[in-house]
C-alpha cells in the first residue's frame, strides 16, 4: 500500500510536469494575449508597460522558467485579465461545480443501480424495455438540448423550480454551499439532474449488463441451492459484484463531470469553473487556463487513487501494489 | 424416520427446455431410488441429462425448462407439487448441492465466513456466532487445516481442491438427508480427487446422509456408488448394483463405456471408443436413441425399446435384453 502510494505520486509529479509544457505551449500557441487585453488606443509605451508588466516581452522558455520556479512555491501566476491570482478564482468557483458534480453522480448512483438491476432481473417484461429505452434517450439527447427543454417544463410551464444561478447559500466550512438550503437545492436540481442524465444512463447499462451476467453465474446457482432468499442473492451477491465496473467508470465519469461541466453550467448560468474556462479561453487568459487544466490533471490522479483503493475494498481479488 | 421409505425414490422424471427451436426433452422417464446412506452413480456422456436430472430434484432447472411429468419422492413426499416457498426451505437444508467447477461456485467477492453464515441463517435463527462455530467445524469436518483462520479468507486464496472441499463444508452445514454431486472431482487432480471421495465415502456413512454422484468417470462410481445408473440421450439405459453393471454390462452403452476405460486397452494397441457422437437433443434418432452407434443394432431397433427387468434386478433399456428373457 505505501508502496503503492509513492509510485503513484511519482508518476503523478511526471504527468503534471509533462502537462504543464503542453498547456503552456498550447496557449501560447493559440495567439497573443497582449491584442486582447491591451486597448488599442494606448500608446506605445503603455502598450510596452503592460507587456513588461505581465512578463510577456521575455522569450517563452523564459515565460516558462519562471512560471514553474513560481508554481514550485504554489504561486501559478495571476490572471492577466482580474489580476487577482489564478488559483484564487478558479477555487472561487470550485464548490459550486463541485456539488453541482457530486449531485449529479449521486443521483446517476441511487437511480441507475437500482433501475439497471431491475432491466438485467427482467430483461424481457415490459418494465425492463422502458428502463432501456429511456436510457437510449439518456445517452442520445444532447445535454444542451435536453436542459433547454427541461427549463422551459419545469420553470417556464410549470413554474415549479428556477432556471438560473445558485439561489441562497449558506457557508460550510467557509465554503458557501446551496444543498443545504431550500431555495439553493430547488436551484441545484434541475442543473444536477440535467448534467446527471448522461451518466444514469451509463450506470444502468453497466448494472443491466452486469446483473445479466452474473446472474449466470455458478456462484448464484450455489446460493440458490444453498435455499439463500432472492432478497439476499440479489441484494448481496449480485449488487457486489456489479458494483466493480460502476464504481471504475463513475470514478473515470467524475472528474470529467467536474471538468466539463461547461454545457450544463452554461445553460443554466451555473457559476463553476466550466463557465471560467470558456471564458479565460476566450481572453486568452493564460495563467488561469493553466492552473484550471493542472488543478483538473490533479483532480483525475486522486480520482484515480481513491478508485483503485475502492477496487481494493470492493474486489478482494485486486491487491494494491502488486508485482509490476 | 422409516427405514422402508427411500431418501429419494424420482419416478419417470422428464424435464423439458421449451426454446424457440422447440421442445427438447432433456431427461425423458427417468427412474431410481436412493436409499438412506445409500450412494448412487448416475453416469452419462456430456448431454446426456445427468446434471439436469439433478438440477430437477432440486427445482433448480434453468429457463426455459421446468419438470413437465413424472415424480420426486423424496422421503415420501412429491417435491413436483412443492411450491417455491416450500422448495426455498428444503434446499441447502434436507437437500443440498455440490457443483463441478470449484472456481465458480463461491462467490468471490464474499468472504467464506459469510458464504457459510447464510448458508445456515437461510434455514435456522441462530445467533452468528453459533453459525460461525458450525461453520468452523464443517471446515474441520471436511479436512480444512486451521478453519478459524481460513475462515476469514476469500475464495481466490484457496486452491481448487481447497475450494471443493469449501463446498462440500457448505453443502454439510445444515446436516441434509441428500448431497447432489454433479461432477464435483471432475475439474480437480486425481490425488485431491481420491482424498475427496474417500471423505465425503467416510462422512455419508457416519451421517446416513444419501448421495447422489453424478459423473462421466466409471472408475469414480466403481470405487464410491452402491447403484448406479447409466443415462444416454436424457433416457436410463441401465440401472442396477454397481458390481453386477460394471462386471457384465447388459446394455451396448455401458459395455462401450467400459471399454472406453484406457486402463483396460493393452499397451500399444489403439484405444477403445463408442464410435460416432451423442446425438443432438433436438434431433434424436427414431427408436433406440443408441441405434446409429451400436454395433449390434438391428431392424427391431427401429423401435423405441421399453425397460425389461432382468433376474438380478437390473433394469435395461434394450431390445436384445428383451428378446434374452422373453427366451428363457
Amino acid at each position: 500500500m505505501l508502496a503503492f502510494t509513492i509510485r503513484r505520486l511519482s508518476q503523478s509529479v511526471v504527468v503534471l510536469f509533462v502537462m504543464s509544457i503542453i498547456v503552456f505551449a498550447g496557449v501560447y500557441a493559440i495567439g497573443n494575449p497582449v491584442d486582447i487585453l491591451i486597448n488599442p488606443e494606448a500608446d506605445i509605451a503603455e502598450q510596452e508597460e503592460t507587456i513588461r508588466r505581465l512578463g510577456l516581452d521575455k522569450p517563452i522558455w523564459t515565460q516558462y522558467g519562471l512560471f514553474l520556479a513560481n508554481a514550485l512555491q504554489g504561486d501559478l501566476g495571476n490572471s492577466f485579465v482580474h489580476n487577482l491570482p489564478a488559483l484564487d478564482i478558479i477555487f472561487q468557483r470550485l464548490p459550486a461545480t463541485l456539488e453541482l458534480a457530486f449531485l449529479a453522480v449521486g443521483l446517476a448512483v441511487v437511480f441507475g443501480v437500482p433501475l439497471g438491476m431491475l432491466a438485467g432481473l427482467k430483461p424481457d417484461s415490459v418494465v425492463g424495455r422502458v428502463i432501456m429505452t429511456g436510457s437510449i434517450l439518456g445517452f442520445s439527447l444532447p445535454t444542451f438540448w435536453v436542459g433547454l427543454m427541461l427549463i422551459m417544463l419545469f420553470s417556464v410551464n410549470m413554474g415549479w423550480l428556477p432556471a438560473s444561478g445558485r439561489g441562497e447559500t449558506v457557508d460550510l466550512f467557509g465554503i458557501p454551499v446551496s444543498f443545504l438550503t431550500l431555495d439553493g437545492l430547488s436551484h441545484l436540481f434541475l442543473p444536477a439532474f440535467n448534467l446527471a442524465l448522461f451518466k444514469m444512463s451509463l450506470v444502468i447499462r453497466l448494472a443491466r449488463s452486469g446483473t445479466r451476467e452474473v446472474l449466470l453465474q455458478d456462484y448464484i446457482k450455489f446460493a440458490r441451492a444453498k435455499g439463500v432468499s432472492d432478497a439476499r442473492i440479489i441484494g448481496v451477491h449480485v449488487l457486489k459484484n456489479i458494483m466493480i465496473p460502476v464504481v471504475t467508470v463513475l470514478g473515470l465519469e467524475l472528474g470529467s463531470v467536474i471538468a466539463f461541466a461547461v454545457v450544463t453550467e452554461t445553460v443554466f448560468a451555473w457559476p463553476g469553473i466550466g463557465k471560467l474556462l470558456i471564458d479565460s479561453i476566450s481572453h486568452l487568459d493564460r495563467p488561469v487556463v493553466v492552473a484550471y487544466l493542472l488543478l483538473t490533471v490533479t483532480m483525475f490522479i486522486v480520482i484515480n487513487f481513491v478508485v483503485d483503493i475502492l477496487y481494493s475494498i470492493l474486489d478482494p481479488r485486486v491487491r494494491l501494489g502488486g508485482a509490476n | 424416520m422409516t427405514q422402508t421409505v427411500p431418501t429419494l425414490q424420482v419416478e419417470n422424471l422428464q424435464t423439458q427446455f421449451f426454446t424457440k427451436a422447440g421442445a427438447v426433452t432433456a431427461v425423458n422417464d427417468v427412474s431410481f431410488t436412493v436409499n438412506r446412506g445409500e450412494v448412487l452413480g448416475l453416469v452419462g456422456e456430456s448431454g446426456s441429462g445427468k446434471s439436469v436430472t439433478g438440477f430437477s430434484i432440486l427445482g433448480l432447472v434453468d429457463q426455459p425448462g421446468r419438470v413437465t411429468g413424472g415424480k420426486i419422492l423424496f422421503k415420501g413426499e412429491d417435491l413436483t407439487q412443492y411450491t417455491e416457498k416450500q422448495y426455498k426451505q428444503l434446499r441447502g437444508s434436507r437437500i443440498s448441492m455440490v457443483f463441478q467447477d470449484p472456481m465458480m461456485t463461491l462467490n468471490p467477492v464474499l468472504r467464506i465466513d459469510t458464504q457459510m453464515v447464510e448458508a445456515i441463517r437461510a434455514h435456522e435463527n441462530v445467533s452468528k456466532a453459533e453459525a460461525l462455530q458450525r461453520a468452523r467445524d464443517a471446515l474441520g469436518q471436511v479436512g480444512i487445516p486451521s478453519p478459524e483462520e481460513r475462515l476469514k479468507s476469500y475464495p481466490h486464496q484457496f486452491s481448487g481442491g481447497m475450494r471443493q472441499r469449501v463446498a462440500f463444508a457448505i453443502a454439510l452445514l445444515n446436516k441434509p438427508d441428500l448431497i447432489i454431486a454433479d461432477e464435483p472431482t471432475t475439474a480437480l487432480d486425481v490425488t485431491i480427487q481420491a482424498q475427496i471421495l474417500y471423505e465425503t465415502q467416510k462422512l455419508c456413512r457416519e451421517t446416513g446422509t444419501s448421495l447422489v454422484w453424478i459423473t462421466h468417470d466409471l472408475t469414480v462410481v466403481a470405487g464410491l456408488a452402491d447403484t448406479v445408473c447409466v443415462m444416454y440421450a436424457g433416457k436410463v439405459v441401465e440401472s442396477g448394483k454397481v458390481d453386477d453393471v460394471l462386471d457384465n454390462p447388459k446394455h451396448p452403452y455401458t459395455e462401450g463405456l467400459i471399454g472406453s476405460v484406457p486402463s483396460r486397452n493393452k499397451r500399444g494397441q489403439p484405444l477403445t471408443q463408442i464410435p460416432g457422437m451423442t446425438p443432438s437433443l433436438f434431433n434424436l434418432p427414431k427408436g433406440c436413441s443408441f441405434r446409429e452407434r451400436c454395433q449390434y443394432a438391428s431392424d427391431a431397433c427401429q423401435q423405441a425399446p421399453s425397460i425389461s427387468k432382468c433376474e438380478d434386478g437390473r433394469l435395461v433399456r434394450c431390445h436384445r435384453v428383451e428378446e434374452a428373457l422373453s427366451h428363457v
